[in-house]
């Protein structure tokens, strides 16, 4: 055998130092192989959610596409896996069995909303599978699941939390308001919600004059908010779906309703398609939000991601602006992704732990999970609606709509209060 | 709580929102109460009526009231070809029973998907200029946003009420339900007055979804909520009599309003559907029902 030429040695020493350079080379390096990563879902595509599950559904996309175009996870392309559960609970036990039995998903995060995770949960715990979830109220309390995480922040006592803020600026006032109105949807979250207010009414010593739960499919709550006013409450404390949020605002309205403060968990109120219907009947509400184009929130990446969102939006039929949920959707599937990447298998108890472990930067700031798995800090927001004119979508794009009235490391404004005398 | 005021206001928002409801269910009483006709697609083409008005309202600023009386003619010629499809599918092979229930099931699937894949799945709502307005007639308030729907769906009740009673074709929709044989020897062909009478009752669905979508908002799917109700208006009422239809719906409207001014809202429909039961347990074919 002849012993090689310099030709040909430089010639190997540079196809050597080619294929050095290829293995490290961002592009191959991120290349995802064909065998995708299977994360399964299901989601409200249809019935009384879908309105923001569409949303949430193409913010889930964007980043797929993103995560796919930065090479992937574990090099391998990702690919949602989803079907819809028609925003019924009673589905969504049966679509978690096809995802995983049949579709053989890989990962798994939850549809939207307390309704829609709840049902979910035996399944999660039986197989012991990380549980990435969206929007469910104190979904884990009774379960204490440990591979249960929750991206809504509404902090380590969600119930509580979540209206906690409505409470403080309540109790700041002076005089000091005496008794409250709590009425409520009959469903999980609205329960929830209203039974996280009253344990803060109970411990704050307001009297509770009203108490009440109403059907979904209400017609008309002008009995109900009469009935409400009747009692002449200071604080009225509302936890609802969007219907019924848009048919109790329209009612204070045209009954007049006075209140010190009025609002609380309407669900609804964050959409912009009831902003912009509802517009000057919202101004002075108080209610829950989790993200607004307020300064004080305004975290690295979201107004990018907000911008791909918004271009796909209005063509798909969803909310144009996408304040509410699409951040935090996109968020829940950052930090699964993160955890994948950072532990470097799908093993779920390393994933479970890691995530309990890490502080994720995320389009929605800093996200860290207590041990409940639910945010270790609340940053369950009171937001006041401000100067609302009719009719006019744009105006929410702006700051000083929404105002941020609670609490106060994120406050962006201040109270007006009385609601309405 | 009870006084003056909250009762008489309870009252008049219960009848407000019984007209409402016989608004609803006015055009299911002709389909099931006189054709024995058991289209549970009723509710998906009033939530299409709320979506034909949101559309045009949104691009015109026209009122969605007179947006539903112009597509009444629309509605009209869609129900007489759903009936011609349903007649010559399963009734005239006599299997209008299961198959033709499974057809007007699918209808309302088809219905709300085609209304997700034109619209969307976010909540429409449309705008009027008595929406938010209320008139204040000395302790009693009345929301024009009701009241306005309830004085529409009395004149369309009493248009629709006439006419079944003093026109021929009114008649003859009439008899048909009563006997078809008597009513071929008339000269009449129970068919066509059959089609005629399915495409009347589409055609309130126009006014209907207008109604609907001015009092709240709507999703494609919102009409299933009304499904129990518009039945259990059409059975209390008496099959096939208009007036009964009004009197039910207006009963329905006053109980909920009572229970949710008195007595706690959850217990509304448990109040409501009790009326029903104990309606047909006195009267089985219903208040203004033949036996």
């Amino acid at each position: 055998m002849s012993q090689p030429s310099n030709l040909g040695l430089g010639r190997m020493m540079l196809a050597g130092i080619m294929m050095i350079a290829f293995a490290f080379s961002p592009a191959t390096a991120q290349a995802p192989s064909d065998d995708p990563i299977k994360i399964g879902f299901s989601m409200a595509l249809t019935g009384g959610l879908a309105g923001n599950g569409k949303a949430a559904l193409i913010a889930m996309q964007i980043w797929e596409k993103d995560i796919n175009e930065a090479g992937g996870l574990l090099g391998r392309p990702v690919e949602l896996v989803y079907y819809d559960d028609h925003t019924n609970g009673a589905d969504v036990p049966g679509i978690y069995a096809k995802l995983l039995d049949v579709d053989k998903v890989d990962l798994v995060v939850s549809s939207y909303g307390t309704n829609l995770i709840a049902p979910a949960m035996p399944t999660m715990i039986r197989r012991k599978l990380v549980f990435m979830s969206l929007f469910g109220l104190a979904v884990n309390e009774r379960f204490n699941y440990e591979r249960y995480f929750q991206i809504m922040p509404a902090g380590p006592h969600p119930a509580e939390d979540w209206s906690r803020g409505f409470f403080d600026i309540a109790m700041k006032q002076d005089p000091q308001p005496q008794t409250i109105a709590l009425l409520a949807t009959d469903s999980e979250f609205s329960k929830n919600a209203v039974a996280g207010a009253r344990g803060h009414a109970e411990r704050l010593g307001l009297n509770i004059v009203y108490d009440n739960t109403f059907p979904p499919g209400t017609a008309d709550f002008s009995p109900i908010v009469r009935a409400v006013q009747a009692t002449n409450a200071d604080l009225i404390y509302v936890g609802c779906y969007p219907p019924e949020a848009a048919g109790i605002v329209r009612a204070a309205n045209e009954l007049d309703l006075k209140a010190k403060m009025f609002g609380g968990g309407m669900v609804g109120l964050q959409y912009a398609s009831l902003q912009e219907s509802l517009g000057s009947m919202l101004n002075g509400i108080v209610n829950y939000d989790f993200w607004a184009p307020e300064p004080t929130l305004d975290f690295p990446g979201v107004k990018e991601f907000l911008e791909k969102y918004q271009a796909e939006a209005e063509a798909a039929g969803v909310d144009p602006l996408g304040y509410y949920l699409p951040p935090f959707a996109y968020a829940y599937l950052q930090v699964l992704g993160d955890a994948v990447n950072a532990v470097g298998s799908l093993d779920q108890e390393a994933l479970a732990k890691y995530i309990h472990e890490t502080t994720f930067d995320t389009v929605v700031g800093p996200v860290k999970f207590g041990e409940n798995g639910e945010w270790a800090e609340s940053r369950a927001l009171q937001v006041q609606f401000q100067n609302i004119k009719d009719n006019d979508l744009d105006q929410f794009r702006e700051a000083g709509k929404t105002v941020i009235v609670a609490p106060e490391k994120w406050a962006s404004g201040e109270v007006i209060y009385p609601y309405r005398e | 709580m009870f006084t003056l005021d909250l009762f008489l206001n309870a009252v008049v928002a219960g009848v407000m929102l019984g007209g409402f409801y016989a608004a609803v269910a006015l055009g299911l009483s002709i389909v099931f109460g006189q054709l024995d006709i058991v289209n549970i697609a009723h509710p998906a083409f009033i939530i299409a009526g709320s979506y034909v008005a949101y559309m045009v309202n949104n691009a015109f600023g026209i009122d969605p009231i007179l947006i539903g009386v112009a597509f009444m003619p629309v509605f009209f010629l869609v129900g007489v070809a759903v009936y011609g499809i349903y007649y010559a599918g399963f009734e005239r092979t006599g299997r209008e029973s299961l198959a033709g229930l499974a057809f007007f099931f699918g209808l309302m699937f088809i219905i709300e998907v085609a209304l997700i894949l034109t619209f969307g799945v976010d909540y429409r709502l449309v705008d009027a200029p008595y929406i938010g307005e209320t008139l204040h007639v000395g302790v009693v308030d009345i929301p024009l946003r009701m009241f306005v729907p309830f004085v529409t769906a009395l004149v369309m009740t009493g248009v629709v009420y006439l006419y079944l009673a003093k026109t021929f074709t009114g008649r003859a929709i009439l008899a048909v339900s009563q006997d078809r044989l008597a009513l071929r020897l008339m000269g009449a062909s129970p068919v066509r007055i059959k089609a005629i009478a399915f495409g009347i009752g589409i055609a309130t669905a126009a006014v209907a979804g207008a109604l609907l979508i001015i009092i709240g908002p709507v999703e494609p799917s919102f009409g299933r909520l009304y499904i129990g109700r518009v039945f259990a208006i059409v059975i209390m009422g008496g099959m096939g009599s208009i007036g009964g239809t009004l009197i039910a719906a207006l009963m329905l409207g006053v109980a909920e309003s009572f229970v949710q001014t008195f007595y706690g809202p959850s217990w509304a429909p448990l109040v409501a559907f009790g009326v029903l039961l104990l309606t047909l347990a006195f009267r089985p074919q219903g208040l203004f029902g033949r036996l």
